[in-house]
Parts: structure tokens; C-alpha cells; sequence
């Protein structure tokens, strides 16, 4: 499904500020996996996302999605491919528009835009089926203007707007992150819910262990820019935050002090 | 009194088309288009040559529009394919429109007396008055704007637009080309700005070189008026409010322009009058104190706060 070939990512090669973000980066993705991402800040867990949606074009290597060459497009062509949530709830979907509008948009993901109306014939009966599945009320207020929306019903807006046409690829990048913890849980089991019932190939960061060891069937760990545990469902089922922590002392360069992934 | 407020609403009808055109820029893109100081005369100049060729007023108006278009395709091209910030890009087609105005006209004017225009044709056609055929003419020509306009801001393409104003990392993951919708909304707002130009310069029977200045601000003052007076639920209602902002803005300026009397400190005779040569400094006080409106908002709430947490 996904192939990703030693990618290598260098801001501002040749300055004082040079950091390498990605180093020589491989990650075979199968259809259906559900991979969580963890590791500390500036591992490069986020940059590799961003690397696959097209963000920014990679120093070198090379990004397949089903044999499909994506090195080169731009970001707005590999949309057709893969759906996005981001970190900032603000970011996945526009304010001064409608429910409706903003589903519109998403349901024509990767299409190009004609002088057709922007809500079709039938379509907001599919709007507000989907809208009901999220149980937040949202169903009747489908003419409402996202903006006046809550960061978590935005977060769930955005996440039924990466799925309602089905991706190929669903790269979450630490989507509950910015949330309250009671409305986190609420939005990470309904992504595992959404997952689950589209079968979708799925790509989450996440800075939470917990979270990394209760969704998905494999773990990947990442540390200065590279992998450094690939953990398959077999070993995932009966490991342990601790163990998870042990590992990355083992392997990481940077060290485990300070670092963010204490907290989880 | 009334010939003046007449006369207003007849102007604020004309003008409201470039401030739709300002607002499809300003509020849907989300971006400040100065090169609208130069497309405006643009689309007069296009327009005076024509007529005073003897060219038909309508094929005169066609042509602004276009002229329009191109002028922001270049615009959209600077700041989308060779990423010159929006600012230097319409300030730098603004600079090369003077040159291309002068250019087309020959001469830094020229008069339209007596010649036959769009609204001496309509009115001749249906036996109107002068006054009462601006109006008409200009009702047609704003309403034909507003619903073109609401036609396209709800179609998947028009939906484009506004998502890139709203959010480009959104519509970007969706799969849609940002620099092509900038582009697009370039190109429609500054269309409309060449029509309007063209409507004023028939309207007031001349084209002159020096007539854009002050054009951007007029508009944000329209734009702002109609949103603050009749307020913006959806865009179709933003946009009758900005032709509504347009006649106000007109009739607060005829307004203002009555403003003559004299007053007496220790001694003193001091007469106060508007000259129409104040009004853009007039204009642009509006203007700066209603984009300030947040911020002076904030701070009067915050005094109130804190005049509360002490007390």
C-alpha cells in the first residue's frame, strides 16, 4: 500500500541551522494496517507525515502509494490519496464556512472543482447520516458555521471530513493532542470506530504511549529522525508502557531526560 | 436636500460594484488587492477611448472587463507563480497601470460630453431621465453582479475560493491548487473593479489618470459600513450589504461635504467647512477607526475588567 523508500529530509542544508529531520527513513505500510507513531520532540514523527502528504518535497528517497510515484506531486495532488487531521483543531477545516460547505469540500476531495453547486442533489441526507454517527448534535445544525464549533466537535468534524471519501491513506498527526483529555478520548475512540468500520490504512503520531498500545495492530518508534523499533501486533498485544520506555532508553540517542514522552 | 441624497444613492449604487469587487478580494480571499487603484481608471480609460471613438457604451464595458481580467491575472501571476507578497504585487500593477492608462488614453483625460453612453442609451430607450436612468442602469449592473457573484461563491469551484481565504493547509489536503483560486479570485474581483471604472467614468463624462487614488479605501469603507449597518449571515446578504454600505458611505461623505459654519473662541472667528479635497483624509479616518474597532473593543473591556477586579 504505502512505500516509503530511505527518505531523507535536511532544513536549511549548508547553514548553521542544518537539521535533519528525516534520515534515510523506510516504512512499508500494508492495506488495512493501523500503525501508531511515537517518540520525542523533533524525532521526526510529524515530519515524516508531512513528508507523505507532500508538505514538503524530501531531500531524497522516494513515497509510493499503491505503486504510485508521489516523490514529486504537490500536496494538493496527493490529497486524492490520503485524508489529514492535524494537530491544531483550527487547521482542518475553514471557520466562515457551514457544516454542510465544509462537508462539500471533503466529499470532492481530490476532484476537480466544476460550476456545479457546491451541495448536489441528495447529498445532505448523506451529511447528515454521517453527522449522526458522531452522536454530537451536529446532524441538526448542518447550517451552522464551523467557526462557533467546539475544538473537539471541530476535531470530529475534521476526522469525518478525512473519511467520508474513503483515503487510501489516513495520516492523523497527534489529533487529540491539542484537547481537553475527557474530549481526547472521546475523538481517539471514534477514530478507532471510523477505522475500524472503513478499513482504512492508517498512519497515527501520537505522544501518548497508552494510546499508541491500545489503538492499532503496530508501533513505530522514531528518535532523531529514524525508526528505531518496528513493534508487529504479536509483540504489541502484551506490552507495557514500561517496556515501551525501556526499549526507547535502549536504542535512542538523544536519551529519554526531559523529553515530552515521560508524560504520557 | 434631496437632489444631494439623490445623487448619493446613484453613486453608492456605482461604487457598491468595486466594493464587491474589494470584497472578494478582502473578505474572501482574504488578501488586500491594491492593484484596484489602477484597474478602476484602467477600466475607464478602456472605456472613454472606445466611446469617444464612437464605440458602443456596452462593447466599452465588455472591454473593461476584460482589461480587468488580465490586469489580475498579472497581479495573481506576481504573487502566486513568483511569490511577491500581495502588497508589493498590487502595489507594483498599480505602479505599471499608471503608465498603461496614459498609454491607452494618449493624454491625462478624456471628456465623454455628449456622447452616447450606457445610461443615455437605456434612459432613450426607456424614456428615463438622466438621474433616473443612473439608478436603473446602476441596479441592473449591481444586481447582475450580486447574483453572478452568489451563483458562483456556491458552486464546488466558488467553494474553492472561500476555503483559500478561509484556511489553505484545509482546502490544500483537499486536494485543491491554492495559487489557482487566488488566481481566480483575482481575476473576478478585479473584472468587477474594470466595470465599475467604466460605469463611473460614463457616469461622470470623463476619464481621468488620477481617478483610482483612494479607490481601495473607499472600498474597505463600503465593505465595512454594510457589515457594521446590515450585517454579513451568509454571502449572498454580505454582499447586499456592501451595496447598501456603498450608499450610506455616500450619503455620510454628501453629508459631511454640508458641514459650513463658523465658530467664535476668545474672539476669534474660526469657520469650519469640508472641502471635497478633505474627504479622503475623511475616509480614511472611518476606515482606520473601523479596522481598529477589536482592538479598541479589548482594551475597553480590559479596563472594565480591571476597573471591576479592583473595585
Amino acid at each position: 500500500m504505502l512505500k516509503v523508500e530511505k527518505i531523507t529530509k535536511i532544513f536549511e542544508p549548508g547553514t548553521v541551522s542544518e537539521k535533519v529531520a528525516l534520515n534515510q527513513v523506510d516504512l512499508v505500510m500494508n492495506e488495512g494496517d493501523f500503525v501508531t507513531v511515537i517518540g520525542g520532540n523533533g524525532a521526526g514523527k510529524s515530519s515524516l507525515l508531512n513528508a507523505i502528504a507532500g508538505r514538503f518535497e524530501v531531500t531524497s528517497g522516494s513515497i509510493f502509494i499503491d505503486g504510485t510515484d508521489l516523490t514529486r506531486q504537490p500536496e494538493y495532488k496527493r490529497a486524492q490519496w490520503i485524508g489529514r487531521v492535524f494537530q491544531d483543531p483550527m487547521m482542518g477545516t475553514a471557520a466562515n464556512m457551514t457544516i454542510e460547505e465544509n462537508l462539500s469540500i471533503a466529499l470532492r476531495r481530490g476532484k476537480i472543482r466544476t460550476l456545479n453547486w457546491g451541495i448536489g442533489k441528495g447529498e445532505k441526507e448523506v451529511y447528515i447520516n454521517h453527522l449522526a454517527q458522531l452522536d454530537l448534535g451536529l446532524e441538526t445544525r448542518i447550517k451552522t458555521k464551523v467557526g462557533l464549533l467546539s475544538g473537539g466537535q471541530r476535531q470530529a468534524l475534521t476526522l469525518l471530513m478525512a473519511t467520508i471519501k474513503k483515503p487510501k491513506l489516513l495520516l492523523l498527526d497527534e489529533h487529540t493532542a491539542a484537547l481537553d483529555p475527557s474530549t481526547g478520548r472521546k475523538v481517539l475512540s471514534l477514530t478507532d470506530k471510523l477505522v475500524k468500520e472503513n478499513r482504512l490504512t492508517t498512519l497515527m503520531v501520537t505522544h501518548n504511549m497508552k494510546d499508541a498500545i491500545q489503538y492499532g495492530n503496530r508501533i513505530i518508534m522514531m528518535d532523531e529522525g529514524r525508526i528505531i523499533a518496528d513493534i508487529p501486533l504479536e509483540k504489541k498485544k502484551n506490552i507495557q508502557v514500561e517496556d515501551l520506555i525501556s526499549l526507547f532508553e535502549k536504542t535512542s540517542r538523544s536519551g529519554i531526560a526531559n523529553d515530552r514522552l515521560l508524560l504520557a | 436636500m434631496i437632489d444631494i441624497l439623490i445623487s448619493a444613492v446613484s453613486l453608492g449604487i456605482l461604487w457598491a460594484i468595486m466594493a464587491i469587487g474589494v470584497f472578494l478580494t478582502f473578505r474572501i480571499l482574504d488578501i488586500a488587492d491594491l492593484s484596484c487603484e489602477g484597474v478602476f481608471p484602467l477600466g475607464a480609460a478602456v472605456a472613454a477611448k472606445m466611446i469617444s471613438q464612437n464605440g458602443d457604451p456596452f462593447t466599452a464595458c465588455l472591454a473593461a472587463i476584460g482589461a480587468g481580467v488580465l490586469a489580475g491575472l498579472v497581479t495573481g501571476i506576481l504573487h502566486t507563480k513568483l511569490k511577491i507578497p500581495i502588497l508589493l504585487s498590487g502595489i507594483l500593477s498599480m505602479t505599471a497601470l499608471y503608465s498603461i492608462n496614459l498609454r491607452i488614453m494618449g493624454k491625462a483625460n478624456i471628456s465623454l460630453l455628449r456622447m452616447e453612453t450606457v445610461y443615455s442609451k437605456i434612459g432613450n430607450l426607456f424614456h428615463l431621465s438622466d438621474k433616473a436612468s443612473t439608478i436603473f442602469v446602476g441596479l441592473i449592473f449591481a444586481i447582475a453582479v450580486i447574483i453572478l457573484l452568489w451563483w458562483f461563491l456556491n458552486t464546488e469551484l466558488g467553494y474553492s475560493v472561500r476555503a483559500t481565504g478561509n484556511n489553505v493547509y484545509m482546502i490544500r489536503a483537499m486536494g485543491v491548487d491554492t495559487d489557482k483560486m487566488f488566481m481566480i479570485g483575482l481575476i473576478i474581483g478585479n473584472a468587477m473593479i474594470g466595470l465599475a471604472g467604466a460605469l463611473i467614468a460614463q457616469n461622470q463624462s470623463y476619464a481621468d489618470i488620477g481617478m483610482g487614488t483612494g479607490t481601495i479605501v473607499i472600498g474597505l469603507a463600503s465593505v465595512i459600513i454594510g457589515e457594521v449597518l446590515f450585517g454579513k449571515r451568509n454571502v449572498f446578504q454580505h454582499m447586499v450589504s456592501i451595496l447598501l454600505g456603498s450608499i450610506a458611505y455616500r450619503i455620510i461623505i454628501s453629508l459631511v461635504l454640508e458641514i459650513d459654519f463658523k465658530i467664535k473662541i476668545a474672539g476669534l472667528i474660526i469657520p469650519i467647512s469640508v472641502e471635497p479635497t478633505d474627504l479622503k483624509l475623511f475616509t480614511s479616518v472611518i476606515v482606520a477607526f473601523a479596522l481598529s474597532l477589536p482592538v479598541i473593543k479589548q482594551l475597553s473591556a480590559g479596563k472594565k475588567a480591571s476597573k471591576t477586579a479592583k473595585s
